[in-house]
């Protein structure tokens, strides 16, 4: 029964994201007075590439055409270890949470080298810069993230999110500092405003965008999607880790439904918020991204030291 | 067991001492004639034997037996240590060889066994790439003799460094172990710069040497004897316990290359033959490991946390330095060099937390880090052996080491460029690799700093882990970059570009082997763990907090409701992920064959391969970001031409990325024995009234003491 479970709700989560994705373009077009397209419309886009014949370089290797199934797979597994609408999942103790974070790592290996293979200007550019900000980024997640393991002393999610569900609203100095933290990296690690532009194809501003610039057809689906797989996973790390309430504890029908209407909720939230942000904030120049980072690093460490020196002295 | 070990390092002397049979076939060919003509039952092999001393087969049989023993003393070392690691029996011995008085004390435990594990795999893999890598080498210029009789030599003198049980014994492997490394660096010698980086590396090794020599001493001076047995039952005051601690830190640092001891490294790595730099990186290193650990933890019996404290500190800042030094370097030998000196720093930091734990009473979780480092040094020995060898491929086939001249391979060398990616995964620590439990393991050790009392430590110890993170995530950044730059994208030179797969493919039964194990013991880590938990149980007297939880499915250190990891069911998610994506997505015979065309990249077109991304354009955001870890010199120059030298025809960019170290420790301390032996020079004036004067004086003072 968990087990099945636990594949619904990693299915759901592959299900979700485009929607989240469609949402936010929403929200970011009414908010700067555009026409929005439908919430529909990645799925759209994806289910259109993936009828396309790919047309991929003629120096390319095996590599590059392998790449964007093994960046899927590791953002679904990624996905799968995540809590989406209920707690005590058994794929959850396969993989904790720095496991997690070494599935990402895993798939930004590889794009980072699919961007090398063509051999283009752009590509190396684009590895160079994602894998910059993401060495960054990565050790600041884990501070914020290093923060929650150690107050509720494991590093398994799915436990975790319990002990802050068990422990009641209380109000962590930690968890403020990692929640921005979080915030900050999730930011810099999905590739949004004020660190990357998803929407641009500026050469010079581009990071992302740069390194899948020669997919085409069903790679470019899997990448897309996979993006937009981390963009939902990062949401709700936040969502719950944060602010669990309403996520299901039991497997019965009524709380799983409620979980799934919370975390649906939580999300639009957030991703409203991201809407704002993207419209209120301009892109950063390249070279400020690393105190930007650092600042999150910061964050995450101070969130350790305090819970450290003000929540666990004894 | 023992025979098993003394097989091992008699098999290693047997190989080195066949290799001097290199030069002698003139006299091979008169004793076989004079052995046919006494026995004439011999007559039968006389074929085979002219046909063996013949001109031509002589050198390759020769080189093919030299490294087959080498091998067979690998497997006799790998046999040794699951014998050890097995039985955890304590078998000792004596051997009168020596002084009359002094015989060497010989002791195998499950320590020794361990790294005799680790040795034997690197050695046997090495054994397998050798003879194909050593047969480009010209024989009037590289005598074989000389490479064969060395590495003999250097493998049995880090056997015996294990074995040793008396501290005689164990300086005199120890010794046999630098100086035959030594006429190993200085092989190629016809270059100045490998002459210079060999001295150094020798000045180096031997100040490590005298360090040990006196630590050694600081406990026997309180105790009788230079025999382990008789160290480990010296009873020190603290303060000479931490002398003896930061003497044998300084010995076996400078053997490891922690920062910033870790100069030699660089310099002597890449001027190596590279299945020599494979075993000094793989191997040697982790035998420095080794003396600390039985120094600090066997024969000191009580650790303090400052000692641990200093670890951290300083196994933090060899793998921050290491790895962002490794990022730096075109050269591919002085990076993996470089990555050396940051997963030796990893081992030290973990080592500090272990320390830590152990003086806090918290013995189940100084398991759990000694596990961890132990665990670490097995797969840096895995994944730094396969790098090495695959820099030697490359070397053989390309005929350079810099990364910059490279590009494109992955096509050119489809099995090599495979290996290299599992040791760059490893490295990385991605999931699915070894690289990754252990490092998983050192994470799960740190975060188990709430059960500690003093608050600095609590917060020392999460800011080691943030830097852990961050070594972690440079090294994904730097070996993205040495994959990317060296296999990927378009040939950047005419070498590269003509390069072709080894011709001979048992060069590539070694590196397949390590790659291999380094996939096996990502995916069932247990299988190694499960051999360390002995080693705890003797160093420390304890094992894994949760030692039944062990399976081969899941990975419990601590307790079941607090951490797990399971590679197998994680390699069965990525397989059914990966599968029914790439199945379903090609389910339309129209759409599923790709169409190959020219690259897009934004309609330019004209791809060549002087607009790709090089490997110091890779890594210029670093260069910004951490400016201030190197020394930088960076230098653009313009070609001007026309009227008021408007028209650039050309610009030269330079790059010079240098070591802090070199002018903030070396040069002073060189400037300063310079200047004491020009103190020193002031009584030399040369006459030889003063000589005499000198003489007298000494004499009425010996005199005057005497009396």
């Amino acid at each position: 029964m968990s087990w099945l479970l636990a594949i619904v709700q990693t299915l759901l989560f592959m299900a979700l994201s485009p929607l989240l994705a469609g949402w936010l373009k929403w929200c970011k077009c009414h908010l700067q007075n555009r026409r929005a397209p439908s919430l529909l419309q990645p799925y759209r886009d994806l289910l259109k590439l993936t009828r396309k014949q790919p047309v991929v370089a003629e120096h390319a290797s095996w590599i590059f055409t392998r790449a964007p199934y093994i960046i899927f797979s590791a953002t679904v597994l990624a996905a799968s270890v995540v809590p989406l609408i209920a707690v005590d999942l058994p794929t959850a103790a396969s993989a904790d949470v720095i496991v997690m974070v070494a599935f990402f790592g895993a798939a930004r290996f590889f794009l980072a080298l699919a961007g090398l293979d063509i051999g283009t200007a752009f590509g190396g550019m684009g590895s160079s810069r994602e894998m910059t900000i993401s060495s960054l980024a990565e050790p600041a997640m884990l501070m914020a993230i290093f923060t929650l393991t150690m107050t509720a002393s494991t590093t398994n999610l799915s436990f975790a999110i319990e002990h802050v569900l068990n422990e009641g609203l209380v109000l962590r100095p930690s968890f403020v500092f990692a929640l921005f933290a979080l915030i900050l990296v999730t930011i810099a690690e999905t590739g949004r405003i004020p660190v990357d532009n998803p929407a641009t194809h500026l050469e010079l501003t581009m990071i992302h965008e740069a390194m899948i610039l020669e997919y085409s057809g069903r790679h470019l689906a899997l990448i897309e999607w996979a993006s937009q797989v981390k963009l939902m996973l990062y949401g709700v790390l936040i969502a719950n880790i944060f602010f669990p309430w309403g996520i299901a504890q039991s497997f019965s029908g009524a709380a799983l439904g409620y979980g799934l209407l919370a975390i649906v909720g939580k999300l639009a939230v957030l991703a409203l918020i991201l809407a704002l942000s993207e419209t209120l904030f301009a892109k950063m120049r390249l070279f400020r991204v690393q105190e930007y980072l650092s600042f999150a690093y910061l964050l995450g460490l101070l969130g350790m030291l305090s819970h450290i020196i003000l929540e666990a002295a004894r | 067991m023992m025979i098993l070990a003394y097989g091992a390092v008699l098999l290693s002397f047997t190989s080195s001492l066949l290799a001097l049979l290199t030069q002698q076939r003139g006299m091979l060919i008169r004793f076989s004639g004079h052995c046919l003509t006494r026995f004439p039952g011999w007559q039968p092999y006389e074929t085979a034997l002219r046909k063996a001393l013949s001109e031509h087969r002589y050198p390759i049989l020769l080189k093919r037996a030299v490294f087959g023993l080498l091998g067979l003393s690998g497997v006799f070392a790998v046999l040794a240590g699951l014998a050890a690691l097995m039985s955890q029996q304590v078998v000792t011995d004596q051997i009168p060889l020596g002084l009359p008085w002094l015989p060497w004390h010989v002791r195998m435990d499950a320590l020794s066994g361990f790294f005799f594990l680790i040795i034997g795999i690197a050695v046997g893999a090495v054994s397998l790439y050798g003879p194909a890598y050593v047969a480009e080498y010209q024989e009037n210029q590289h005598p074989f003799a000389v490479l064969g009789w060395f590495t003999g030599l250097f493998v049995a003198g880090m056997q015996l460094v294990l074995l040793a049980d008396d501290a005689f014994f164990f300086m005199i492997a120890w010794e046999l172990m630098s100086v035959a490394s030594y006429f190993l660096v200085a092989f190629q010698h016809e270059n100045a710069a490998n002459r210079r980086a060999a001295f150094l590396y020798l000045l180096m090794a031997e100040v490590g040497a005298l360090a040990i020599i006196l630590s050694f001493g600081v406990l026997a001076s309180f105790t009788d004897g230079f025999t382990f047995d008789a160290l480990r039952l010296s009873s020190l005051t603290p303060t000479w316990a931490s002398i003896a601690f930061v003497l044998a830190l300084l010995g076996f640092g400078m053997k490891a290359g922690l920062v910033p001891v870790h100069v030699w490294l660089p310099e002597a790595h890449p001027v190596a033959p590279s299945h020599i730099s494979a075993l000094m990186s793989g191997v040697m290193l982790k035998v420095a490991v080794y003396g600390l650990i039985r120094f600090c933890f066997d024969l000191l019996q009580t650790v303090q946390w400052q000692w641990g404290v200093v670890l951290v500190v300083l196994g933090t800042t060899s793998a921050l330095g290491g790895i962002l030094y490794a990022m730096m370097q075109p050269n591919l030998k002085r990076l993996l060099a470089y990555s050396s000196v940051e997963n030796i720093g990893i081992i030290f930091m973990i080592l500090g937390l272990t320390m830590i734990f152990m003086a806090n009473d918290h013995p189940q979780l100084a398991a759990l880090g000694l596990l961890a480092a132990l665990f670490h040094a097995f797969n840096h020995a895995l994944f730094k052996n396969l790098l090495f060898l695959g820099a030697g491929i490359l070397q053989h086939q390309v005929h350079d080491l810099n990364i910059d001249a490279m590009g494109g391979l992955i096509k050119r060398m489809p099995r090599t460029s495979f290996l290299f990616l599992v040791g760059c995964m490893s490295i990385s620590s991605l999931p699915l690799f070894n690289g990754f439990v252990s490092e998983w393991l050192a994470f799960q050790t740190a975060l188990q700093v709430n059960v500690l009392d003093n608050g600095v430590l609590r917060s020392l110890i999460p800011v080691a882990a943030a830097a852990l993170a961050l070594t972690a995530a440079l090294a994904a950044a730097c070996f993205v970059k040495v994959f990317g730059m060296i296999f990927l994208g378009l040939p950047r030179s005419r070498h590269s570009e003509k390069a072709q797969e080894v011709s001979d493919p048992s060069m590539l039964y070694g590196p397949t082997l390590l790659a291999g194990l380094c996939f096996l013991f990502g995916i069932f880590p247990n299988l190694i763990i499960q051999v360390l938990n002995p080693v705890t149980h003797l160093v420390l007297g304890s094992t894994l907090p949760n030692a039944e939880g062990l399976s081969w499915l899941w990975l419990v250190p601590v307790s079941a409701n607090k951490v797990s990891y399971s590679p197998p069911l994680v390699l069965i998610g990525v397989l059914i992920a990966g599968g029914i994506s790439f199945y379903y997505l090609r389910r339309n015979p129209d759409t599923k064959s790709m169409r190959r065309a020219a690259a897009w990249d934004c309609g330019f077109g004209g791809l060549t391969p002087r607009m790709q991304y090089t490997c110091t354009a890779f890594a210029m955001p670093f260069r910004r970001i951490f400016a201030k870890v190197w020394l930088i010199d960076e230098r653009i120059s313009k070609d001007t031409q026309g009227v008021q030298s408007l028209d650039v025809t050309a610009l030269h960019y330079q790059l010079q990325v240098e070591d802090h170290s070199w002018p903030r420790l070396y040069q002073p301390i060189a400037q300063g024995i310079h200047q004491l032996a020009k103190q020193v020079g002031r009584i030399q004036t040369g006459n030889i009234r003063i000589y005499l004067g000198y003489s007298f004086v000494t004499l009425i003072l010996m005199l005057w003491v005497i009396s």
